[in-house]
């Protein structure tokens, strides 16, 4: 069973609220560690895809997932503006012009997503960023059996990027301004790992 | 023509003030500020305001850009690959303050894209130890400090602005760490701290007036 792009659009929308709901809890996140502004940051670019979408629904997932990259890079600011606009812009590079998504393609675009953040914020594995959430989520999709559904690998991949970001609190940050307080962030959970687990979860619930 | 330059910040201040303290010594350079948020000059990075920038700084031989911290080098980055269509423009990885006026001046005096960039990204680096390493001419002398702060960021400023009239190279060694006595980022690189023995080393019509200032402002423990 495929996905149009009018299920990438509501993705996206359910994407908005739960960025809308989960915005103070960002921003104490990164009131921690960083400048606080993560929360307000994400609300304002996912408000705004919610807006852009109102005028208009590309035909393609691609079309959509660029839309969402453009609005987030032109909108979010901090680091999380290019690296989730990056993230957007590779997944719906991979796209291609499919009229709809299917499993292979959007493991192909998760993991197209994660290759773009990492060659964007030059972060690997365990240095407490977002990539900390979005490796694992990938390999849980990628791992989903043959006749598993979008929905089924969404949430693999949500389950993951949980304990992914759950992972972040034990590490010492390296990249970004948290990196700045090395020891003394041990015991925060990074807030763009956090996002990523978040907004995977809110994917998943829309494919249901 | 020359090449174009833009300081893409967190702080629309800072951008601005880069640009125009980097101007006075690079007339001819378009130097574009690109900082803080548009809506309410807040502090942050803005995609389009760097591309617009970019655009605005090119005169014909392509842009350089510099950047103040990690979220500002991603938005530079990023807005150099959406331009790549015309429009030759490079990120350079340099510090923002001295890499910018060490740009500027390049670019100036009628440098390419490339040296510009390598101009930003060497400023403020420690000189090349192969280059500076005992030449004949040179005249040294060890030093202990005994200031409580060692050579942070006051007594290397102090430092540097009292060698300023002197006509001499200096250099400052701790360890095997050696750092140009006219830069005060190279200095603060050493991390010298209270206690640490130092070879001030000099060269040049008036090395032993520069080092007679240093080891006055040593020894006077740099006013503190």
């Amino acid at each position: 069973m495929g996905c149009s792009s009018e299920g990438v659009a509501a993705a996206l929308r359910a994407a908005a609220e739960v960025v809308a709901e989960h915005r103070s809890e960002l921003v104490e996140l990164d009131r921690a560690i960083g400048d606080g502004d993560h929360g307000e940051n994400m609300s304002r670019g996912f408000t705004a895809i919610v807006s852009a979408l109102e005028t208009e629904v590309p035909a393609t997932p691609a079309g959509v997932a660029k839309l969402a990259a453009t609005t987030l890079i032109s909108k979010v600011g901090g680091a999380a503006g290019p690296l989730y606009g990056t993230a957007f812009l590779r997944a719906s590079t991979r796209l291609g012009d499919a009229d709809s998504l299917d499993v292979p393609l959007l493991v192909a675009a998760l993991q197209a997503a994660l290759d773009g953040v990492q060659a964007r914020g030059k972060a690997v594995g365990g240095d407490a960023t977002m990539v900390d959430a979005l490796i694992p989520a990938v390999s849980a999709a990628e791992a989903c059996p043959a006749d598993a559904s979008i929905a089924d690998v969404l949430t693999a991949a949500a389950d993951a990027a949980d304990r992914g970001a759950e992972s972040t609190v034990d590490l010492v940050p390296r990249k970004g301004r948290a990196s700045y307080l090395g020891e003394r962030a041990v015991g925060h959970m990074d807030p763009g790992a956090r996002s990523t687990a978040l907004l995977l979860r809110a994917f998943a619930e829309a494919a249901r | 023509m020359t090449v174009g330059i833009v300081l893409v910040s967190h702080s629309a201040k800072l951008a601005q003030g880069l640009a125009d303290l980097a101007a006075q010594m690079a007339p001819d350079v378009r130097i574009i500020p690109a900082g803080g948020l548009p809506d309410d000059g807040g502090i942050g990075t803005d995609y389009d305001e760097v591309v617009a920038a970019t655009q605005r700084a090119d005169a014909g031989d392509g842009v350089v850009l510099l950047y103040d911290l990690g979220s500002a080098q991603m938005t530079a980055e990023l807005a150099v690959e959406s331009l790549s269509g015309g429009l030759a423009a490079v990120v350079a990885d340099g510090p923002l303050v001295e890499g910018a006026i060490a740009a500027a001046v390049a670019a100036q005096g009628g440098a390419d894209r490339k040296a510009v960039a390598s101009a930003a990204a060497g400023a403020g680096l420690a000189p090349d130890l192969a280059a500076v390493d005992s030449p004949s001419d040179s005249q040294e002398k060890e030093l202990t400090l005994t200031n409580e702060v060692g050579l942070h960021a006051r007594p290397a400023a102090v430092l540097v602005r009292s060698l300023a009239s002197v006509e001499a190279e200096v250099t400052i060694r701790l360890g095997d760490q050696e750092a140009d006595a006219h830069s005060v980022l190279a200095l603060m690189s050493l991390g010298a701290r209270q206690g640490d023995r130092i070879l001030v080393r000099a060269r040049g019509p008036e090395a032993s007036d520069a080092l007679a200032k240093v080891t006055g402002l040593v020894e006077s423990n740099f006013g503190e």
